[in-house]
């Protein structure tokens, strides 16, 4: 009996402990249960996301640039369809034996099989190994046809930028290549669309329209398990091209411009005195920029950096030149305003002018005796010059200078590497050189000596301010979203306002105080061009069709001796480095203007023999071709 | 007094099936058909290694069950103690013998498969101090011989399992072999006393931890101070939960599952796969079908005359809960990851060996709960 009483008092305790328990359950359960709807309830969001985060992965692709073009709609600077060679490691049977196959097929070099080695060991064995960027298409079908032997090659088709008129347009172009670190971090829309393989403009319009031309990556969503293996596709999110860009510039005279200062150290700017459209900009030489795609070789590379002519550097917006003769139409003009002046002010020149003992000779000997304006003008006298500069004063002739564009850069911040040039005042001096002005300063600077420096470009634009009647101009190589029209420009120019599109206000644009001065300066320069004894008089072309007038100039790169002045040597007979710069200023047709340019041939000898003769075969081929650019400009408006 | 209450007692094999607890019998049958379709998942939706097997253990396994549930639950009273012995030699021979893998030695070669003895003791823990209490006059239980002798049967076990180096079985099986303690009629201030002792001994108890124990404490308090080492699995397993929502994402759509990111994913994390498949409405079920495994076992030992058989249900009911509790615990983040598989869940022999075995000793006591056990 106690037996049983004790094993009924044993029961009892444990079931009443085992309700305790079984409370003590219900409670842990709850709680679980309590956490299970925290996370998959309540953080249910911050969870899905950091799933997805670790399952889908982003391939981005390089992004496709944006097509330039000429003012006729031809692709100057395109895609090119290109063939690339990767290997997926991870997919090769004999690493090695493949590698000595595609050494004898494409002709690797050692260097470049260390290379492959190299990034196999550094990359994922599921990442592909870009073996050549760039096969030929003989390649490509010698690899296809082996594919069979070749597991783990994957012959690959994607786009490249390529420059169809090779070294036509590379000083405005520029080129892209591949971007280092500090590209790379300096421009957060490269910085965002990065991928290896993806190149950037590096100089010239590339570099400049960059976030433009630059396109969207195409992205490639993949599923991706724990070790980034690939496992499925999704979906697929397609890139845009980045946006076509429709230049002022016109290939056929452009080539020509190259075709013309062939083998030549120099350049031509071509210019619409009205629109301010840059019809060519051509520094020679020029080089392939397609070399630099898939990265240039040493070898090439040193030729063009070695080159005595000076591939490398933009000559049209870098290059400073003394303008010479170029400036008398400038002189001439700032006297005429000044009404330092008139028509029929004459000097008699005697082949020298002296000044405080110095002596100032003028380029024919023996002197050309009393001339007019328009005779200095057309013969370019100096002695004319220098009295009219003495008079005039370098401050008021800098005034002129820099209200007709020199001294200012042109094209403003299209191009990192243009130049402002210099036009020299008394202030000038003072402040730069802590000097104070001299008179023979003047003087030289009224011939375009001295501290006076200018870009090819700047003279083309001033010339073409001469030439619409004395107003400015605002120049531009990229056809904006409102292409004005060459008659609207003109009309709005001569009733003397001008329509600027980027304040959209009409704007008085008038560069002088009497429109009579510049008629005054046109003369002298037609007479220069058609007139007997003129400068540039053997270029001319009757035909009133496409009648130039222009300015020669010959620009002295270093002092000439008084023996050397004697020995008035023949220009083979001087060592290149020392020969004059041949310049020529022009514009075109006399009668109702359109065109101006501007024309340098470095170390060329004299204006009118090295320089003038090439605006005379320029003019033709840029006039014939207005009607084609009047109806162009019509029909088609490409926007930025 | 009555007819059935005689000691010995015998019943037909007709009334033995008869006698069986259906409930209990359906919801284990519905847990094994759910284990094998989520092995199915972890092996990517395909009839792989783990999904074979898993099969043929349940198989074997079941039957096995059933099997022992025909023995007389007086069998399994007089064959406890000799059970625990022999679990304990087993332990001895892994400990020299016993089959190394990852850093620990719990495994001994069976030919046809592997077993852990430290699973089986989970049980055999339970059957030894449930025939102890059985057999000791309540007034006893508090003496200094009865403590010495239970703590004893607690200790030596767990020696052996602690130095293979196994930290979630011998916590385990000192959790269950507490139960038992408990259930027994223990004095409640040794279990204040004692969880007072521990927790003053527990920064010396750290210092005594194998690195890699201590780190998986120091993750478990701060899961992000190591996200792709030691936090990754924790991080990995609540992502994966968090992620399957109210519905989940849908049986083999478990993306942290097939795309490998679930550490452990067919052991003792196969509730992360299933809770990202299944979400909250699939976790809160699977918890009910739990709850009513345990229920039903609770009830079976409330039934029970024999308080040996009331004992074992009670401690087993116990300790499959705590398998759950410390198995979900420790996915969803709530403990430092301690080893300790879900029961019929997870993949591996030893522990659903040890499970099915105990299930069969709850349904022997179902057929015999008349049975008076002397």
């Amino acid at each position: 009996m106690i037996k049983s009483n004790s094993g009924i008092r044993k029961t009892d305790v444990i079931n009443r402990r085992m309700f305790i328990i079984g409370a003590a359950k219900v409670v842990v359960f709850v709680g679980i249960i309590a956490r299970l709807f925290s996370l998959q309830i309540n953080e249910n969001k911050k969870y899905l996301t950091l799933s997805d985060k670790n399952r889908i992965r982003e391939w981005k692709l390089p992004p496709t640039r944006g097509n330039i073009v000429d003012y006729f709609g031809n692709v100057i600077a395109g895609n090119l369809k290109v063939y690339q060679l990767h290997i997926i490691p991870e997919q090769v049977e004999n690493f090695n034996y493949l590698l000595v196959r595609l050494k004898n097929l494409l002709n690797l070099s050692d260097k470049k099989i260390a290379k492959i080695n190299k990034l196999k060991a550094e990359l994922k064995p599921w990442d592909s190994i870009i073996v050549s960027e760039n096969l030929s298409w003989s390649q490509f079908v010698k690899i296809n046809n082996y594919l069979y032997d070749l597991v783990g090659v994957k012959p690959v088709m994607t786009i490249s930028r390529n420059y169809p008129f090779n070294d036509v347009y590379t000083h405005v172009l520029g080129y892209v290549s591949q971007p280092n670190e500090q590209e790379i971090l300096e421009n957060e829309i490269i910085q965002e669309r990065f991928v290896p393989g993806m190149k950037i403009g590096k100089l010239g319009l590339e570099k400049r329209l960059e976030n433009h031309l630059i396109g969207t990556n195409a992205i490639q969503r993949y599923e991706v398990n724990a070790y980034g293996k690939r496992i499925n596709q999704l979906e697929h999110q397609k890139g845009e091209q980045g946006s076509k860009i429709r230049l002022t510039v016109d290939t056929e005279i452009q080539k020509a411009c190259g075709e013309l200062l062939n083998q030549k150290a120099g350049s031509i700017s071509v210019m619409d005195i009205y629109t301010g459209d840059i019809i060519a900009m051509y520094s020679s030489p020029s080089y392939n920029p397609n070399l630099f795609l898939f990265g240039i070789s040493q070898d090439e590379w040193q030729l063009i950096r070695n080159n005595p002519l000076k591939p490398l550097i933009n000559k049209t917006l870098s290059g400073l030149y003394s303008p010479g003769s170029t400036i008398k139409p400038i002189v001439a003009l700032s006297a005429l305003e000044n009404k330092v002046i008139d028509t029929k002010f004459k000097v008699k020149c005697t082949g020298k002018m002296e000044l405080y003992g110095q002596t100032f000779h003028c380029w024919k000997e023996k002197g050309h005796g009393w001339v007019s304006l328009k005779n200095a003008m057309k013969q370019s006298c100096d002695t004319y010059f220098y009295e009219v500069a003495r008079l005039l004063g370098v401050d008021r002739l800098n005034i002129t200078a820099e209200k007709f564009g020199l001294g200012k850069k042109v094209l403003g911040n299209y191009f990192d590497n243009e130049k402002k040039g210099l036009f020299p005042n008394t202030k000038w001096k003072k402040n730069n050189l802590g000097k104070g002005w001299v008179l023979g300063e003047t003087l030289i600077t009224g011939i375009g000596q001295g501290y006076i420096q200018s870009t090819p470009l700047q003279l083309c634009m001033m010339t073409a301010q001469i030439a619409n009647g004395g107003f400015a101009v605002k120049p531009k190589i990229i056809v904006d979203s409102n292409p004005i029209s060459y008659e609207d420009a003109k009309q709005s120019m001569e009733s003397g306002l001008l329509f600027d599109t980027d304040s959209e206000q009409l704007l008085d644009k008038k560069l002088f105080k009497n429109q009579r001065n510049i008629k005054i300066v046109q003369e002298a320069m037609f007479a220069s061009t058609n007139e007997r004894f003129g400068t540039s008089y053997k270029s001319r072309i009757d035909d009133p069709k496409y009648q130039f007038a222009g300015k020669t100039g010959t620009a002295q790169v270093k002092r000439i001796s008084k023996r050397e002045r004697e020995l008035d040597l023949e220009l083979e007979q001087i060592p290149y480095k020392d020969r004059d710069h041949a310049l020529y200023v022009a514009y075109g047709p006399y009668v109702n203007p359109r065109y101006a340019l501007s024309i340098i041939v470095e170390h060329g000898g004299s204006g009118s023999k090295a320089a003038a003769p090439i605006a005379k075969k320029l003019f033709k081929l840029i006039i014939d071709r207005h009607d084609l650019r009047n109806k162009q400009s019509n029909f088609e408006r490409i926007t930025v | 007094m009555f007819q059935h209450d005689r000691l010995s007692y015998e019943i037909t094999l007709f009334q033995k099936i008869k006698n069986l607890d259906y409930i209990l019998l359906i919801s284990v049958i519905l847990l094994s058909v759910l284990s094998v379709f989520v092995m199915y998942s972890t092996d990517g939706g395909e009839i792989l290694f783990h999904t074979k097997n898993h099969f043929v253990k349940l198989a074997v396994f079941f039957p096995l069950m059933i099997f022992v549930a025909f023995f007389n639950i007086k069998f399994w009273h007089n064959f406890s103690y000799i059970i625990y012995f022999i679990v304990i030699l087993l332990l001895i021979y892994v400990s020299f013998f016993g089959i190394k893998s990852s850093g620990s030695q719990r495994w001994m070669d069976l030919y046809l498969f592997v077993l852990q003895p430290s699973e089986l003791m989970k049980i055999a823990i339970i059957m030894c101090l449930a025939k102890y209490f059985h057999r000791i006059k309540i007034e006893n239980v508090n003496s200094f011989t009865s403590i010495t002798i239970v703590l004893s049967i607690i200790i030596i076990p767990i020696i052996f399992v602690i130095s293979q180096p196994d930290l979630g079985t011998s916590i385990l099986i000192a959790l269950s072999g507490l139960i038992i303690l408990w259930l027994g009629g223990m004095k409640i201030k040794y279990f204040i006393y004692s969880f007072i002792t521990f927790l003053i001994s527990l920064p010396f108890i750290i210092s005594f931890l194998k690195p890699y124990q201590k780190l998986r404490i120091l993750t478990f308090l701060d899961p992000d101070r190591d996200p792709l080492g030691a936090g990754y699995q924790i991080i990995q397993s609540k992502i994966a939960i968090g992620s399957g929502g109210l519905n989940g994402k849908g049986f083999l759509k478990g993306t942290q599952s097939y795309l490998d990111f679930l550490p452990e994913k067919h052991t003792d994390f196969i509730f992360t796969l299933f809770s990202e498949e299944f979400g909250f409405i699939g976790s809160v079920g699977l918890l009910i079908l739990y709850s009513i495994i345990i229920f039903r076992i609770l009830r079976i030992g409330a039934i029970s005359r024999s308080n040996f058989a009331r004992l074992f249900c009670f401690g087993y009911a116990f300790a499959i809960f705590i398998y759950i509790v410390v198995n979900l615990s420790m996915v969803l983040g709530l403990l430092p990851i301690v080893g300790s598989p879900l029961p019929i869940m997870s993949y591996g022999g030893s522990s659903m060996l040890a499970t099915m075995i105990g299930f069969g000793i709850v349904l022997s006591a179902k057929i015999n709960h008349k049975q008076m056990i002397a």
